[in-house]
């Protein structure tokens, strides 16, 4: 649907040149949900800013729907734009006009009969759930009833791309629920695509298919969501996965020392990660069977992603060094990642 | 009537000339806010559009034009009217009466309005400009949507201010020869030391100025949502 080919984007600024984006490529299919992720100014926002060429790429392509849009004249790439809706961070409503014209707009400017915008617009109210609030300015509304608004302002042309720009980050988190619900719903029952940008691990582990990390101007990793959080391969996916959940705070606690990472002769504190190929098989009570060895849990998170559970297992494994060495290989054979995290010793 | 007689007795004198400057001091403001803001609206838009982070960059039109609205706004606008009598003479085939004003006024008037609505026009977030162009719209139909329509309490706000500026302006043009209530007061007020007519055309210029800045304000309101 999105293609993005070798696209670079350097801006000027009176310290020197500032590349923002450097040689990325990436291929956005149709019908998913595509993440980018990255800290502020990792150039995630031009990244998705060139894929409407609010920002033109110095060099690449840009394909959209099988069409070049760096080539596009400026009648074709206004008209290619309205296949593409995007939504910001801050909304970016028209202050002037209430709810139902913002919505309207676009199609007013195309001269649609008046009984076809109605209807257009009433239905893309009642999915964003604000028909009551029509004749209101936006103003007057909180910041999630705005964003729903721009989403059904972005939804008036019929796109088939959507694009947010990090649509989420100026909400509260249960109001970033609900966004992301609906952002979810349009998705389906649309079947449009929808590239979101965001700083937030939880946003594209909630509803993403797909991500791409990007780091310093480049996609450092890209892939399928389970993929990416089942086996992270670059440090800056790691440390992004690890806002998203609990189970590295256990590197903080054994810094600290904290007593439940003092381990005892005999004992060693691992982290178990398995995925949905191996969450039905009890291979904890059949280590503990087969080796003369116990395990007690200290943390354990099990993320559930596109419906394949992803788990993470923290325990002390106590037991002879030969036992322990045979339940890791057992564990290891049945497809759990294994790590050893500290070994008890004498003191 | 015998104490007004004895407070402003000038006044009383020659109350028939205060009606016609009254008159032309309306006459010579509403032509010249008229007509600067038909003229100062389009080189705002123009400005604002041609910035080079604007939707249509165009260095030497911004250049240029931007460095015209400097000239006139740094030319005091005492040296402005003699400086203008040769293309008012041509186009009035006069230099005194109101028309002779019209100039002046305009001239001085226009890159005034031009730089409170460029100022007004800049106020609308861009990322509205940058939602609209992610729209497909095209920049005419973002200048008639977003610029000349999302920020109209700021583009009133910025009238009221260049209106009462050309309050100020019309009574200079009054000391030499443009008619108008300034004219009055340098006339009569000062030059045959009749102050009583001095404090009743500051009195009649100070209605005007709160007229103008209440309807300002009320028009503000009233398009603020």
């Amino acid at each position: 649907m999105i293609q993005l080919e070798h696209v670079t984007k350097t801006f000027k600024t009176k310290d020197g040149d500032v590349q923002a984006v450097k040689d990325v490529s990436i291929h956005v299919k149709e019908g998913m949900i595509y993440g980018i992720i990255g800290f502020s100014g990792a150039g995630k926002s031009t990244l998705v800013r060139c894929m409407n060429l609010l920002e033109r790429p110095d060099e690449g392509k840009v394909i959209f729907d099988g069409q070049d849009l760096t080539q596009a004249s400026p009648v074709e790439l206004r008209k290619s734009r309205k296949k593409i809706g995007m939504i910001f961070q801050h909304f970016n409503l028209l202050p002037a006009l209430t709810i139902y014209e913002n919505i309207a707009l676009s199609l007013r400017m195309e001269k649609t009969p008046k009984d076809e915008i109605d209807a257009k617009v009433m239905n893309l109210l009642e999915l964003i759930d604000l028909v009551e609030r029509k004749d209101s300015y936006p103003s007057q509304l909180s910041g999630g009833q705005k964003q729903r608004v721009s989403i059904a302002r972005a939804l008036v042309n019929d796109p088939k791309v959507l694009l947010c720009d990090e649509a989420t980050s100026a909400l509260d988190p249960q109001t970033t629920q609900t966004i992301l619900k609906l952002i979810k719903r349009i998705n389906k029952e649309r079947g449009i695509t929808v590239v979101m940008i965001t700083h937030e691990m939880f946003v594209v582990k909630e509803i993403c298919d797909r991500v791409a990390i990007m780091d310093a101007g480049r996609v450092v990793e890209e892939g399928d969501i389970v993929d990416i959080f089942s086996h992270p391969q670059e440090k800056m996916t790691k440390e992004f996965i690890s806002t998203a959940s609990n189970a590295n705070k256990i590197d903080e606690l054994i810094e600290q020392q904290h007593p439940i990472t003092q381990l005892k002769e005999n004992e060693q504190l691992v982290r178990l990660q398995y995925d949905q190929t191996n969450t039905s098989h009890p291979m904890i009570s059949e280590i503990s069977r087969k080796f003369n060895v116990d395990c007690s849990i200290i943390y354990g998170n099990i993320e559930i992603l596109q419906e394949s559970p992803i788990g993470t297992l923290i325990c002390v494994l106590k037991g002879s060094d030969d036992d322990i060495r045979n339940s890791i290989a057992c564990f290891k054979q049945d497809g759990i990642r294994v790590e050893v995290i500290k070994r008890g010793h004498i003191d | 009537m015998d104490t007004l007689t004895n407070w402003i007795p000038n006044v009383i004198e020659y109350s028939n000339l205060f009606p016609q400057a009254i008159v032309d001091t309306l006459i010579m403001l509403f032509v010249t806010g008229v007509i600067s803001l038909l003229i100062g609206l389009p080189l705002a838009i123009i400005v604002v559009v041609t910035k080079p982070e604007g939707i249509c960059p165009n260095k030497t039109i911004f250049f240029i034009l931007d460095k015209f609205i400097n000239l006139f706004r740094a030319i005091p606008f005492v040296i402005l009217i003699p400086m203008l009598s040769d293309p008012t003479r041509w186009i009035f085939h006069t230099t005194i009466g109101i028309k002779m004003a019209f100039v002046p006024l305009i001239v001085g008037t226009v890159p005034f309005v031009a730089r409170q609505m460029e100022s007004a026009m800049e106020e609308i977030p861009e990322g509205i400009v940058e939602a609209s162009i992610s729209m497909g719209m095209s920049p005419w139909q973002i200048v008639r949507h977003v610029y000349l329509k999302q920020n109209i309490p700021g583009m009133i706000r910025g009238m009221t201010i260049v209106l009462i500026a050309v309050i100020g302006q019309i009574a200079i043009v009054g000391t030499v020869g443009a008619g108008g209530l300034g004219d009055l007061a340098i006339r009569f007020g000062w030059q045959r030391r009749m102050n009583d007519i001095t404090y009743v055309v500051l009195f009649l210029l100070l209605v005007i100025i709160s007229i103008i800045q209440m309807v300002g304000d009320w028009l503000v309101k009233k398009t603020t949502h």
